[in-house]
């Protein structure tokens, strides 16, 4: 059948089982736009404050469901306002499939008004990027966007379509839906002598990382633990692959990381690492990681092999499939010795309650109380993502949504929105600061205008709190910038918003105010007034390692 | 840090070139010489690069490029046992006082003479770098060079070796 560009678009994302699009509309898509309200009643398009909001709904959206986010933006602005947002997926390996108009193609490269090369923008921060140059590959090149996103190492992938384009007809034929390449692990003997060193091992530990999450590798994860008695560490981004208060599980890794997690892989004999990358914030001396293990590391994407920490054995490719073959070959074990060591490691990081103040545990305490299993939780970036990262009660893999690689201040509000559309879930946790909360909390319109239940809890210590620790511990408490002296009265906003507000000062203040949030069923706000000298505890600086520790 | 020639095949696209350029830039990788050209296959174009690190590093940003999509095979140049070649066209100020030592070196580096003109000669020369580099010094110690350009190093293996998709 003939179908104009913007037909065809609309097309094969039905036949990627699009129904939900982010976006905001402009003179470059007003084909677009129109093709979507024809279609309306198969693809729902959520109209955000501001385009970097739908580029976060959009990779919320992916996070918390598994399928491939999408949105939409105009030309110029409305495509370079996405850029943060598609760096973010990138950074995280999120599946996103991005669409830009853009001046028609006559108009290209003239400076024209809302003209961008956003195609060599987004290069270094997309798996890839196109430029639909000819109506007749428009279809063929949203499905290999559609197939790339999802392949391999998941990612967004950006598609710049010009004004003329989206109005040109041609034939359309449709297709099926695009699946991932498919990973077979037939290097037997690899597989066979990896699981003989971790059958071997004394002092084993399995280091997971946020690729266990995108692979759905949790259950082997979690096999493997079980039988062969090995404890478990993890990055932020795999946080509730294993529940949080399951004995093997020792929790964060890195600069935040728990002391015993730590302790327990700077001491380990074998170190089996899934589907991470080792980043600074993990591996801060790289150098100096893991030193008396052998370093087994399992990864999809080739690159990260030996990138930062150098391993002696590694295994490329999905992590599920490697595990579930792995698993078969490792044996039951006991490592009682093993886990009696780790045990001293342990050291409670002493945190004040009981003084009526509000305090940070405190609040994610009474949030995972008060959210159940069930709690969908997404936050921003500082310290109260920290918080959230430690505290919070983790057991679903996919309830935590976090900016871990960009560390995107700005990202929650998008993200939580994007996130409880695309589950549909009774309620969904936005955890921030008041420095993050301020950069996009323009989102809240979106929130009202389509009665979504995204609660934001914003931790208000009056200062940008991860920066102002840094300025405490490193420059000598010159508070450069890091106390901004806002009067907003978050009730009133939120008000203005047309969304519900609370402020809170104690502990029950807090618990009265997210039971009635949770109560009306629409978007709501929580001011939750902390202390400024608050910390996030331990915390090893970048650059060091467990001797480097500090607990307060 | 060694000196090493990669040979990169990649789809003959708009833009792929600043794609396998960037990443050499983004990930910290100096380019000393890059050139690309069309091949036999016309889908398929070649990039040699010439770049300087240790083994990891080598490693590392091979595994990155691997990534592109555009990407259709690598290698790295042996050289022990490969072609590699690059093209300098030189602008020497020469009068009669010169001009005769200029070409005795000109006959040792087997450069051809391309242009003689009002006080200047135009000498072009091919061979491996590291012959490129010594014409110039000999060049730039005795003469005076008014303008030069070299292409940058483009190589094949020898024999066997072919590099497909």
């Amino acid at each position: 059948m003939k179908l104009n560009g913007s037909e065809i678009l609309v097309q094969v994302l039905l036949e990627n089982e699009v129904d939900t699009v982010f976006g905001y509309p402009g003179g470059a898509v007003l084909n677009i736009y129109d093709a979507l309200y024809k279609y309306q009643d198969k693809i729902k398009h959520y109209i955000t404050a501001h385009e970097q909001g739908a580029s976060h709904a959009a990779d919320g959206y992916a996070r918390a469901t598994g399928k491939t986010g999408v949105v939409l933006a105009t030309s110029g602005p409305g495509a370079t306002n996405l850029v943060t947002g598609i760096a973010t997926a990138y950074m995280d390996s999120v599946p996103m499939v991005a669409i830009t108009g853009n001046v028609g193609t006559p108009l290209i490269g003239r400076d024209s008004f809302q003209e961008v090369y956003i195609t060599g923008i987004t290069m270094p921060i997309t798996k890839h990027n196109f430029v639909v140059r000819d109506i007749k590959d428009l279809a063929d090149i949203l499905r290999k966007a559609f197939k790339i996103a999802i392949s391999g190492r998941p990612g967004p992938v950006l598609v710049d379509i010009p004004k003329d384009i989206t109005a040109a007809v041609t034939e359309y034929e449709p297709q099926p839906k695009q699946t991932a390449v498919k990973y077979n692990f037939d290097k037997v003997k690899n597989l066979e002598e990896v699981a003989e060193i971790i059958n071997n091992a004394k002092k084993p530990v399995i280091f997971f990382g946020g690729g266990v999450k995108n692979s759905c590798a949790g259950e082997y994860i979690k096999k493997i633990v079980t039988k062969a008695n090995i404890p478990a560490t993890h990055t932020m981004m795999a946080a509730g692959v294993l529940r949080y208060d399951m004995p093997e599980n020792l929790g964060l890794l890195g600069m935040h990381g728990s002391v015993v997690a730590n302790k327990t892989v700077n001491d380990a004999d074998v170190v089996l690492t899934v589907a991470s990358r080792f980043s600074d914030r993990v591996a801060l001396a790289p150098d100096k990681f893991a030193k008396k293990a052998t370093m087994i590391h399992i990864d999809i994407d080739m690159s990260e092999i030996d990138k930062n920490v150098k391993s002696d054995y590694h295994l490329i490719g999905d992590a599920e499939d490697i595990l579930s073959k792995l698993e078969v070959l490792i044996k039951e074990n006991r490592h009682d010795d093993w886990f009696e060591t780790i045990n001293s490691y342990r050291r409670d990081i002493p945190y004040s309650t009981g003084d009526g103040k509000l305090h940070p545990k405190q609040v994610m305490d009474i949030i995972s109380e008060l959210a159940g299993e069930d709690g969908l939780y997404v936050t921003d970036v500082g310290q109260h993502q920290m918080w959230a990262a430690q505290y919070l009660h983790h057991v679903k893999a996919e309830n935590f949504l976090t900016s871990g690689g960009l560390g995107t201040m700005g990202y929650g509000y998008g993200a939580a929105i994007g996130a409880q559309i695309g589950t549909g879930r009774s309620h969904v946790f936005h955890i921030t600061g008041d420095g993050s909360f301020h950069m996009n909390m323009n989102e809240a319109c979106t929130a009202v205008s389509y009665g979504l239940p995204v609660i934001s809890i914003c931790l208000n210590n009056r200062a940008l709190g991860m920066v102002r620790q840094w300025q405490t511990v490193f420059y000598g408490k010159r508070y450069s910038s890091s106390e901004p002296d806002r009067k907003t009265d978050y009730v009133k906003v939120a008000e203005g918003f047309g969304a519900k507000g609370y402020s809170c000062g104690t502990p029950e203040e807090f618990r009265a105010a997210l039971e009635d949030a949770m109560k009306s069923g629409g978007p709501a706000w929580i001011e939750c007034n902390i202390d400024r000298e608050e910390r996030v505890l331990p915390m090893i600086p970048g650059g060091g390692t467990v001797d480097d520790i500090m607990y307060e | 840090m060694k000196k090493t020639y990669l040979s990169f095949l990649v789809d003959n696209h708009h833009g792929v070139l600043t794609r396998l350029s960037s990443l050499f830039d983004q990930r910290g990788f100096n380019i000393d010489s890059l050139t690309v050209s069309t091949t036999n296959d016309e889908s398929l174009s070649r990039i040699t690069i010439a770049t300087t690190g240790n083994e990891d590093e080598i490693k590392q940003i091979v595994n990155q490029t691997r990534k592109l999509e555009e990407y259709e095979g690598v290698f790295e140049i042996n050289p022990y046992d490969s072609l590699i070649r690059e093209l300098l066209l030189v602008k020497v100020a020469s009068d009669a006082s010169n001009r005769s030592s200029l070409l005795d070196l000109a006959t040792i580096y087997k450069a051809k003479i391309i242009d003689i003109s009002e006080g200047s000669i135009v000498f072009e020369v091919t061979g491996k770098p590291a012959k490129i580099d010594s014409y110039i010094n000999n060049l730039t110690k005795d003469y005076c060079i008014l303008e030069m350009c070299r292409t940058g190093a483009t190589a094949l293996q020898r024999g066997e070796v072919r590099m497909e998709k």
